[in-house]
């Protein structure tokens, strides 16, 4: 019997630019990335150098406190760049990746005695060495841990493990599909998590979905708006995180990768994306590897419609902005294309009455419009202020915390109100959508991003 | 519109860093803003579309609101002169002469507050904000519309730069901006705010209107302040003529009054429109007519002759002076009152409540509900720190029962 948990508070955005159809074509990309800021927490050491070969699954850095965190390659070739910012900051490492069918083996005289993709041999029961092997494997990058929504520690015992088998973020892909025919990965998965945890395994799903009673975990279904499948909401409406306690955060996807490494001894480097937005010529799924480059992605399927564009890596409300050139950011499921907006003029725009305005304010005809999908460009639409509304952000936070109250705790660095309101609960992504909301137009996000990396520091 | 743009493009560069005129840049950047939305977009991380729905948008949904009370207020006024002063007049010349009383008070309101605006935003180097919109028209409202033309700009002068500017701008003050004006009045100078020659407007006006002699019979003086002053016998209130009011006329509005406040008709106009779009909290609303009604009832309950104002039934209590003008517009400002929803109750009713109170039972106020709402605003950190509180203790005792476990 799963236990149903309703969320009344959240917002559904309603975007034009959706995935209608299911099927999806495939996409060899000629490059990949890894992103070491995409893995809040980890800091980069290079274990390779421009020219390397590396095979899919080799590592390319290791964590600077934790040797054996590592982050690796999603596919075979060579490190084409090693892209560095201000301070030699690493930016990106650049893998170019060679034709599958010219496998690089050792007796073909490669000058490397690897096999095709790198196999982990490991003790499958033992808690200990299963670490090792998602530390190795890259898995463990793959996990968040709250406090502080970052990469798991090296000795972290978590006390419980909330998975979400569904993605709610506006125009997200079904995970359902992608995991249809990984029944078995699951359920190793599973059963290799529950090693390391001293409490439950906790699978957040849709009501009413196809997914079975996966053996191991406890089931929970959650109805409601967005952000009902973000698992930092999920895990505050199971068993909320204490001062304290460590919980890990994942979803139903890296679960699956982390079975086929149980099963096979090697992680699945290809993913699903889905190509999406208002400003797409055609909405697709599309099959590709972890981290690869945008510009065959979006090939032909952007509209020329004269508008300036922003890419997104990920979705409107947490993703990441990048350039045609740039690569896909972890954790890699979407590409959204919207209007940039810095082309228009609008005359008065905040006394407009269009009903092609996207608001949640019934000021705005849109707002009544129920069927209507909008097409939002990126503009704030308004200045930055002081917070002057009250209210707003609890309508779409739906956790018993005081949203206004942790901003502002966390504005003014104040450590002891920010544990007292709940800051070890929260992961900027649960903010998302009051910073859409906001009528004043903060940073929410980065502010708690800041916040969490402030506290991190101090308390550790 | 594309000559206006190109016109704001090509003076702009005189606006900027090194600019000639670089001395009014945040006056520039007001009206761009406000002619064009800007096209400032998303940062590179974060949400990258936002809300139509904006501080400006917000701002001029509350003016709207406001426009009712305002409109009933030039009429009221023209009213109430004609009706003093004996003359006749149809509609329009009642609407022209409460324009032209209104007028000089607006804009004295907006030039000084805004002015104090701009000069602070160009000082700190920051947007000009849109707070004032709303102040610089509750001002004129509340004010009795005798009040002398300098010492509303005194007192607009205090209260942005003492309750507002010093606090850090709009969205930081602890106390209504538009209320310390009116208190700032009603201390300094009470001989001009209250008694019973202020509210109604005594001179004619670009030949409109009449000249009002107060020796003939004829009293100013607002329904509270008849109650406050009544000694014995049975209460009737009278208009400035001396004919009795009605509860309709109360209703109406066309009772003397600060410009306004008299009409509960327009107001609970305006708190519909703020209700229907999402603006003003409705539990503040409610809160405060329940608070009212209670201690309405419960003074009414236990009249006694020392107290007038104890035999108006508890509804009367909310059709006569501030109350139903402080519950819609002055209670709801959100920034200076409780940001909690439970807070929001407490807020409400203690407001109403002390309204009442302070109007019944202490004869030197005849009307409590400026004082209320300065003290609500005053309480609201307190009581949202108890909300909060109690937040934060469900989140210890959480703590506290699994470590027990």
């Amino acid at each position: 019997m799963r236990k149903t948990i309703k969320l009344k508070r959240g917002l559904d955005l309603k975007l034009a630019g959706g995935v209608t159809d299911n099927s999806y074509k495939t996409v060899t990309p000629e490059r990949v990335a890894v992103i070491p800021d995409d893995f809040a927490g980890f800091t980069p050491k290079l274990e390779v150098r421009e020219g390397d070969i590396v095979l899919e699954g080799d590592a390319l850095m290791h964590d600077k406190t934790c040797l054996e965190i590592k982050l690796v390659s999603p596919a075979h070739g060579t490190v084409e760049q090693v892209v560095r910012g201000a301070r030699r900051h690493i930016e990106r490492v650049v893998i170019k990746t060679i034709e599958p069918e010219s496998p690089c083996r050792a007796e073909e005289g490669c000058g490397r005695p690897a096999p095709f993709w790198k196999n982990f041999r490991f003790n499958r029961e033992d808690a200990d060495s299963v670490r090792h092997a998602l530390m190795d494997s890259g898995l463990w990058a793959m996990i968040r841990r709250r406090p502080f929504d970052i990469i798991p520690q090296e000795n972290d015992t978590p006390r419980d493990i909330f998975v979400t088998a569904f993605d709610s973020t506006p125009l997200a892909p079904s995970l359902e599909a992608q995991i249809k025919t990984k029944n078995n990965e699951i359920e190793a998965g599973i059963k290799a998590l529950s090693l390391l945890t001293t409490g439950h395994i906790y699978i957040g799903v849709r009501p009413g979905d196809s997914l079975p009673d996966y053996a191991g975990a406890v089931m929970v279904e959650f109805a409601g708006p967005h952000p009902a499948g973000n698992t930092g909401i999920q895990a505050a409406n199971i068993a909320p995180v204490n001062k304290g306690d460590v919980i890990w955060t994942l979803d139903i996807v890296t679960l699956a990768r982390i079975g086929s490494l149980m099963l096979n001894g090697s992680v699945p480097m290809d993913t699903v994306i889905a190509v999406t937005g208002p400003e797409v010529e055609k909405p697709t799924l599309i099959e590709t590897k972890i981290g690869a480059e945008i510009s065959p992605l979006l090939k032909d399927n952007i509209k020329n419609d004269g508008h300036n564009h922003r890419i997104i890596s990920g979705n409107v409300l947490t993703g990441e902005k990048v350039s045609i050139d740039g690569f896909i950011h972890f954790p890699w499921r979407q590409l959204t294309v919207i209007p940039e907006g810095d082309d228009t003029d609008e005359f008065m725009g905040w006394a407009s009455i269009a009903p092609s305005k996207m608001s949640v304010n019934r000021s705005f005809p849109g707002h009544f419009l129920f069927g209507k999908m909008f097409k939002p460009d990126a503009r704030l639409h308004g200045g930055r202020r002081a917070m002057i509304m009250s209210g707003q952000y609890d309508k779409v936070f739906p956790m018993d915390i005081l949203p206004e109250y942790l901003i502002k705790a966390i504005i003014a660095r104040d450590i002891d109100r920010m544990e007292q309101l709940g800051i070890y609960e929260v992961a900027p992504e649960d903010f998302a959508l009051a910073e859409y909301v906001d009528p004043s137009k903060l940073e929410l996000q980065k502010i708690v991003r800041e916040g969490l990396d402030f506290l991190r520091n101090e308390t550790t | 519109m594309k000559p206006l743009r190109k016109f704001l493009n090509r003076v702009k560069p005189n606006f900027e860093e090194g600019g000639r005129l670089h001395a009014f840049h945040s006056v520039f950047d007001g009206i761009e803003t406000f002619l064009y939305t800007p096209n400032t977009t998303s940062g590179p991380k974060g949400t990258h579309i936002h809300d139509n729905f904006d501080s400006k948008r917000l701002m001029i949904i509350v003016v709207l609101a406001l426009l009712p009370c305002l409109f009933f207020g030039m009429y009221n006024t023209g009213y109430q002169n004609m009706l003093a002063s004996g003359t006749k007049a149809d509609f329009w010349q009642l609407m022209a002469y409460g324009f032209l009383a209104v007028l000089p008070r607006l804009v004295v309101a907006y030039v000084v507050g805004l002015g104090i605006e701009f000069i602070v935003a160009q000082w700190r180097k920051e947007e000009i904000q849109e707070g004032f919109l709303v102040t610089g028209i509750l001002i004129p409202l509340i004010c009795p519309i005798e009040t002398p033309l300098w010492m509303i700009a005194v007192a607009t002068a205090f209260s942005v730069i003492f309750v507002k500017e010093v606090f850090g701008g709009t969205g930081y003050n602890i106390f209504n901006v538009a209320l310390v004006t009116r208190a700032f009045l009603f201390f300094a100078y009470p001989a001009q705010m209250s008694g019973d020659k202020v509210f109604v407007s005594t001179k004619p006006i670009c030949g409109l209107g009449g000249t009002v002699n107060f020796a003939d019979g004829i009293s100013g003086a607002t329904p509270l302040g008849q109650i406050a002053t009544h000694t014995g016998g049975e209460l009737q209130l009278q208009d400035v003529i001396g004919d009795p009011i009605s509860t309709w006329d109360a209703f109406l509005g066309l009772i003397p009054g600060s410009f306004g406040e008299t009409s509960t008709l327009c107001i609970l106009i305006g708190g519909v429109i703020l209700l229907a779009f999402g603006i003003a909290s409705w539990r503040i609303m409610f809160s405060v007519f329940a608070g009212g009604l209670l201690m309405g009832w419960i003074a009414n309950t236990f009249s006694t002759p020392t107290y007038p104002a104890s035999f108006l039934p508890a509804t009367d209590q909310l059709l006569y002076g501030g109350f139903a003008f402080a519950a819609v517009f002055m209670a709801t400002d959100p920034v200076t009152a409780c940001r909690t929803n439970a807070g929001k109750y407490i807020y409400g009713l203690l407001i109403g409540a002390v309204a009442v109170l302070i109007r019944t039972y202490n004869n030197g106020y005849p009307e409590g509900a400026m004082l209320a709402v300065l003290l609500g605003n005053a309480l609201a950190p307190l009581i949202d720190y108890c909300v909060v509180q109690s937040n934060v203790s469900r989140r210890m005792k959480r703590l506290k029962t699994e470590e027990r476990q």
